[in-house]
Order: C-alpha cells, then structure tokens, then sequence
C-alpha cells in the first residue's frame, strides 16, 4: 500500500481531482447543477498548468460527448461529467459511444430529470440511459467516487473492453458535501494508470473508415460482438480492483456486501443510500436484528451471479429504487431483481421501494420502516406486487 | 501554392470509385475535387447525409483516408474533439497531426448542425468545414432544409393547388459563418474547379476555422437529366443566384463578377422542381425569387466593395 | 459475393480497415449509356476527369482520357462538358 494524503473535498472535487491525476489529454464539458464544480475545478488545474490536458468548452452536451467521441476515436484519454438535462441532451450520444467502443470515462452526478425542474439527487437521469451500452459504475461516497474515477480509465481503455464507462454519484449529496477522503500521490496513479495505448489510430498509411453504414446483413452482427465485450467487464472489473488494492489498500468488488453472511433480511441499491442504509443496519444488530445491507457498484453490466451469491440465505429483500420506471411492474433496480431471482429460481419474497425523487431526503427512520417491512413480508411468506413509495406525502 | 492546371495535379486519388452515389451526383464531384486539391492524406469527419451514407454501406468504404462518422448535427463538434486531442498528441509526440475537414450536406450545417458549427468557430479549432449543398435533405428523400430556395418544390414543401412550393427564402449561412470571423470563408461552385480547389488550399492553409459553401446540383431531387449537374452549378453563378466570394482578415472579395447576368429563368426552367414557377398563375413566386437573387448580389457587391 | 462474415470475424466497432474496398462493387451495372471517346481528337484538358463524380475517366500515359467501364454510371457529364464535343453517349 502506498502512501496517500487526506484531503477535505466535496464529490465533485474528489473526482475532478482524481481526473486530473488520470492525465486526460482532452476534456469536452459543459455545465450543469451539480456537476458544475468538475468542470470548474478541473479549469483551474488546466489554467494553473496543473495538467496539461486541451479543455474544450463546448457550446452543449450533446457536442461534449461529440467531441469526446473524436478524441477517444483519435486516440486521446478522455473525460467529461454531465448530470440529467445534459445527460438526456447526449442521449443519442451515449449509444455511438459505446457501439463505436469508444474508451472515455463521464462523471455523472445524478439529478432529477425535468419535468419539473429540479436540481436535486436521483436515479432518474441515469436509469433512462442504462441501455445505451455504457458501463455504469455507483458510488456511495466521495472516496468512491474519487477511486472509481482512477479505476474507469483503466477499465474503459482496456483493449478486451473498449467501453464507456460512467461513474455516478448523487447530486448534492456526495456532490457538495465535503468529506475526508485519502488520495493517492500522482507518482501512483500515473504507475497505476499509465498512458494510454489507443486500439485504433488515425493514420494515413492505414487509413480505416469508422461509423460506417451497417445495413440489415451487418448490424445485427456488430452489436452481436459490442454484447459480447459486456461478458468481459465484471471479471475485468475485478482485476482492476484487485491491482488498485495493493496502491491504496481499499479493495472494491462489482457489489458490496454488508453484515450478510448471518442476515435473514436485507436491503439492496445503489449510492448514498446505501451508506445510510449501513448506519442503520448497524444500530438495527445492536437491537439483535440479523439484517444486511447490499449496494451494487457495477450496476450494468448486471452482477446476476454475485447479486444471487449474496441473496442465498436471505428470507426476504428490500428493493431501493431512487427513480421511477412509469407503467412497468416495479421500478428499475426492482425489474432487474425480479427477473434475476426468477431466472435462478429463487423465490424469496422483495418489496420494491421508490424513494428520495428530486432529492427527497430519505431518514435512518425511514430506512428503519423498510426493514420492518421487509421482516414482514419474510415471516408472512408473502410478496407484495409492483413497488410503493416512501417518503412522499399522501395526504 | 496555387492549382493552375488540371495536368499538375496528381492522379492517383484518396476516393475510389465503386460509392453508391447517384449519376451525376454534384456532391460526389465535390469529394473527389476536394480531395484532388489537397492532394495529401486528410483525417475526414463527415456528417450524416448523401455522402456519408452512399460512401461506407458495411464492408465497402470508398475512403482512402482517415474516415469518421458519429452522427448527424455534431461533424464541428467530432472535428472539434479530433484537433485538440491531435493537439495534444502530437505535442506529446504521440501521434502525427493531420488537416482536418468537416464534410457536411445543407442539412447537416444549414439547419441541425448549426450550432455545432458555431460553437467550433467560436472556439477557434484549426480545421476547414465544407458544406456542400444541394438545398434540401436529399439523403432522406428530398425535404426542404434551411437551404432551399422560396417557391422550390420538395417532398415537405411541395407545389400545391393552395401553397405553391417552398415559402421561405433561403438562409444566408455563409454571412452568418463571416459573422464568426472565420479564419477564411468562401462559395464556390463544382462548375468552377479551379475557384473551388483553391479556395480548398486556402481553407486547408489557413490557421484557425475555414469554411466553404459549395453549390452541388442533385439531378435527382431538382429532376434535371443526369448530365446538367455541372452546367446547372454553371448557371447558378451565371444568373447571379449563388455568387462566388470570399472572406479573409475582415474583407470580402468578390471571386467572379457577373456583370451581363444571364436571366434566371436560364437556371430555373431546366429543373423540375421549379416547373410550376413558369406557370402564369405563380409569375409573382419566380418575381419574389428574382427579386431575392438580386438582393442577394447586390447585398455581396456592396461587402465586396466596403 | 462472399459470404457474410460472423460476428467473431469483424473488426471491432463495425470499422473498415479496407481502404477503398468498394471497388469490390462495379458500378458499371448502373448504367444505360456508356461514355464512347474518340482518342485521336481529345485535347488531354482533362475537364472529364475532373467533372466526373465516380473517377471513371483515366487519365492514361500519352495525357489523353479512357473510361473504365467496371464504374461509369453513365451520367453523360463528360460528354456535355467535353469543350471539343468529342464524347458521345451510346446506348448499352
């Protein structure tokens, strides 16, 4: 383990700040409640020669990852961040990046898509793009965010992967609040992460041609092969976790499991939640109570074996979902739980929860409620259908 | 350096042939002359369209060059994002830097790529935009774009018994390019290769944003026979439609004065989407559009002369 | 036409390595006319060569032109911009 300072930063500085270790050559950006501090500090480290990296303040979002794409085709490292409107702006976007398996690493700080308006942390802007292909990495706070940050370019970059890949934190929340967080020195990250060695290269002597017209006798194969890079992203992920333990001494798996191996109930999601969630988790066993917390970090691809691995002793599980999937059966962290626990057969009884829309805080109280009704469902053997809402008013 | 011959310039070819654009595609004549000009290997960001689609149908690709599409409004911000990691590259001694044009029908930069484009002008990347034109979106089916002239017809803006073809005026993008302060600006025409390709160098030479506009005929969305496209791109600059300039350092020039205009009806009559101007009933649409093209020239006579 | 390849076969992100592979596919098919030069009165100006949208004009060894027939569309451009009318159209 190496040595590493502590610094006092908020989410958005701890991820601007690890980005700059990483050394992109181009950074394409355009602001936005709340990920205006990513671009606002890494501007400085830029005008201040603390990196050396071409920042282009690009007219929108949907021109950042434009942008981003050219460079990462051309083979430069790239970065950029967004949060909900912009992120919905690059939908179209999200998709060419990944199906032209471009490497670059985008910082999401979730926010609430309009409409209505709302600056605040949620779920939603991500859970509209979770099938453009990307990989999506959650943090639970701002040491996660800041080590994910360093972890993606390797895990983007890498020529059996050469997939996008988002790391998501939740607005305001991780965004703004200021925490301790360890930091490792350049030297490191640079030994960890070095430069970047592009798959292809534009060149003249071996001119290629990129986004090329696929018609019906080709698409389908093409996506076929993008499908399959998928397949390769956990165990990568893992991989990379492992060599970044030994610089850091914080080891990361695609899920993490707290206080499972005894619990008889749990909880399951994503982001800061889930650091709520182990505080009350904590107190809960002080009481007696034999329950658990899981928070996904690789949200997609899907961690079905591990997710499963870890439900195995459960009697019930609580579903958290802090976005809306409107009109289908549950929300959709639960969709994907559901289906998962139906493909091994496993039948234990999940309450799906939607929570904390707008930024909505949810409470150790609340979280409390969840757990009690979990324990419910669990004695009762029953399973309730579709998903409910707490912390909204009904009346 | 200047093109002064057609026997100087080199044979051998960056576009193969064998692309699935129409005959007597006016844009195809634009590719093969663009590259002619450069005469050297160029990293091509082109936008969705009539090129793009016609040129790379998976696995056959009529490029001979670095080639890249994304999609169909952002070919400013891909080329954007290729100078400066080139930028970067190469400084770092990573990667060697080419000459970066944008390739772009009216579609992609006259209407949903407008912004892009700006943007990138703005920001001051070296590289040269072509928007070659053939006023309408063609590679869809021929629908009106910003680019389409008052009273043609197209598929969206078609010769009705109640609204005889297209009801606005063509957008002056060129001059709202020369608003930006370009680097360099220019029209051009594919009938007057020699303007065009060294308009080409210029753009290419110039440090900072060059753009070109250029005038090609689609004899299939103007239903004209396939061998007019250069004689209509021809007579587009001969009756004073479509005027040939440039902008450099804050001055507009005039590339070819025409004193003696040949009557637009020399332009308008061999082109069906035109036909129901000659009608007597819509005598007053062809006189709103006469009436427009003089504007026009009289409008770039006057910059010209400032 | 060869056979289609796999998913496995392709090079990654759909991109093309080939340069210029579409000369695998002959335009000349499209056409219903075909460009006739007469050799002994072109003028080697070239103006074929330059307007014609498939570079189907070959510019040979002595400065004068020939088609090649495997691409030309048969559009007729060179043979209206010929300035000394010495390209003719003629039915396939």
């Amino acid at each position: 383990m190496m040595e590493q300072k502590v610094i006092a930063v908020s989410g958005d500085e701890a991820v601007a700040y690890a980005a700059k270790q990483c050394k992109p050559d181009v950074v394409a950006a355009y602001p936005i409640t709340p990920q205006t501090i990513i671009v606002e500090r890494f501007s400085e480290y830029v005008a201040n020669g603390e990196v050396d990296s071409e920042f282009i303040c690009v007219e929108s979002e949907h021109s950042a990852l434009s942008a981003c794409i050219g460079a990462s085709l051309a083979g430069a490292r790239v970065f950029t961040a967004t949060s909900s409107q912009g992120l919905a702006l690059m939908h179209e976007m999200l998709y060419i990046a990944s199906g032209l398996r471009c490497p670059i690493v985008m910082a999401i700080v979730n926010r609430a898509l309009s409409a209505p308006i709302n600056i605040h942390g949620d779920h939603s802007d991500i859970m509209g793009s979770r099938d453009s292909g990307w990989i999506d990495i959650f943090c639970e706070n701002s040491q996660e965010a800041y080590d994910f940050t360093i972890q993606a370019f390797k895990l983007s970059e890498d020529h059996d992967i050469l997939l996008p890949v988002s790391v998501n934190l939740d607005g305001f929340i991780l965004s703004h609040s200021v925490e301790n967080i360890k930091a490792l020195s350049d030297d490191y990250v640079s030994k960890f992460l070095p430069e970047r060695v592009p798959y292809y290269t534009l060149n003249a002597e071996r001119p290629i041609t990129i986004g090329a017209l696929a018609l019906p006798d080709y698409y389908f194969e093409i996506k076929r092969q993008q499908d399959e890079a998928y397949k390769k992203v956990l165990s990568k992920f893992k991989e990379i976790s492992k060599e970044f333990s030994k610089f850091s001494g914080r080891k990361y798996d695609v899920i993490d499991i707290f206080q499972i191996d005894d619990a008889k109930i749990a909880l399951i999601g994503m982001g800061s939640t889930i650091g709520t969630a182990k505080y009350v988790a904590k107190q809960l066993r002080k009481k007696g109570k034999k329950v658990g917390v899981i928070g996904i970090k690789v949200y997609r691809p899907f961690p079905s074996k591990e997710i499963i691995k870890a439900l195995e002793n459960l009697k019930a599980l609580a579903i958290l979902d802090r976005a809306l999937s409107p009109g289908a059966l549950s929300a959709p962290l639960g969709l994907d739980i559901k289906a998962l626990l139906y493909e091994y057969d496993f039948k234990i009884p999940v309450i799906n929860f939607v929570y904390g829309l707008g930024g909505r805080d949810i409470s150790p109280k609340e979280i409390v409620t969840i757990f009690n009704r979990t324990e419910k469902i669990a004695k009762e053997k029953t399973m309730p259908h579709g998903y409910e809402y707490i912390g909204v008013r009904e009346k | 350096m200047s093109i002064k011959s057609l026997k100087e310039l080199p044979k051998e070819e960056f576009f193969s042939s064998g692309h699935r654009m129409c005959a007597g595609c006016g844009p195809a004549i634009c590719v093969r002359q663009t590259l002619i000009a450069a005469g050297r290997p160029v990293i091509m960001v082109s936008a969705t369209g009539c090129v793009e689609v016609s040129t790379t149908i998976y696995p056959y690709t009529s490029w001979k060059i670095p080639w890249i599409h994304i999609a169909f409004e952002n070919a400013a911000a891909v080329a954007s994002g290729i100078e400066a990691a080139l930028k970067k590259l190469s400084k770092d001694g990573k990667a060697k830097k080419y000459d970066i044009i944008a390739f772009a029908g009216d579609g992609g930069t006259f209407d949903i790529g407008l912004q892009a484009l700006s943007g990138a002008i703005e920001r001051g990347h070296d590289f040269l935009y072509i928007c070659y034109d053939n006023e309408a979106y063609m590679n869809t089916g021929i629908q009106r774009s910003g680019a389409t002239p008052h009273g043609a017809e197209t598929t969206t803006s078609p010769a009705g018994s109640v609204i005889p073809g297209k009801k606005e005026y063509k957008k002056r993008l060129t001059d709202i390019i020369i608003a930006h302060d370009p680097a360099y600006a220019a029209t051009a025409s594919i009938a007057y290769w020699k303007d065009y390709m060294n308009k080409v160098i210029k753009g290419l030479d110039a440090k900072g944003p060059a753009f070109i506009h250029v005038f090609a005929p689609c004899p299939r969305g103007w239903r004209f026979p396939s061998n007019q496209t250069v004689s209509i791109a021809r007579l587009a600059v001969e009756t004073r439609y479509f005027p040939l300039y440039e902008y450099e350092n804050g001055k507009y020039t005039l590339s070819l004065d025409i004193p003696k205009p040949k009557p637009l009806e020399d332009f308008i009559k061999p082109q069906r989407r035109f036909r129901h101007l000659l009608d007597p009933k819509n005598k007053n649409i062809l006189e709103e559009l006469k009436i427009d093209v003089e504007r026009n020239w009289e409008r770039i006579k006057k910059l010209c002369s400032l | 036409m060869n056979k289609l390849k796999s998913w496995k076969e392709l090079p990654i992100g759909g991109v093309i390595l080939e340069a210029g592979s579409s000369l695998e596919y002959k335009t000349g098919s499209w056409r219903s006319q075909r460009p006739i030069i007469n050799r002994e009165k072109c003028i080697g100006c070239l103006f074929c060569w330059i307007y014609c949208p498939d570079s189907a004009i070959i510019r040979a060894e002595d400065g004068k032109v020939d088609v090649n027939y495997d691409y030309c569309k048969g559009c007729g451009i060179c043979a209206v911009e010929c300035p000394v009318h010495v390209i003719i159209m003629k039915e396939e």
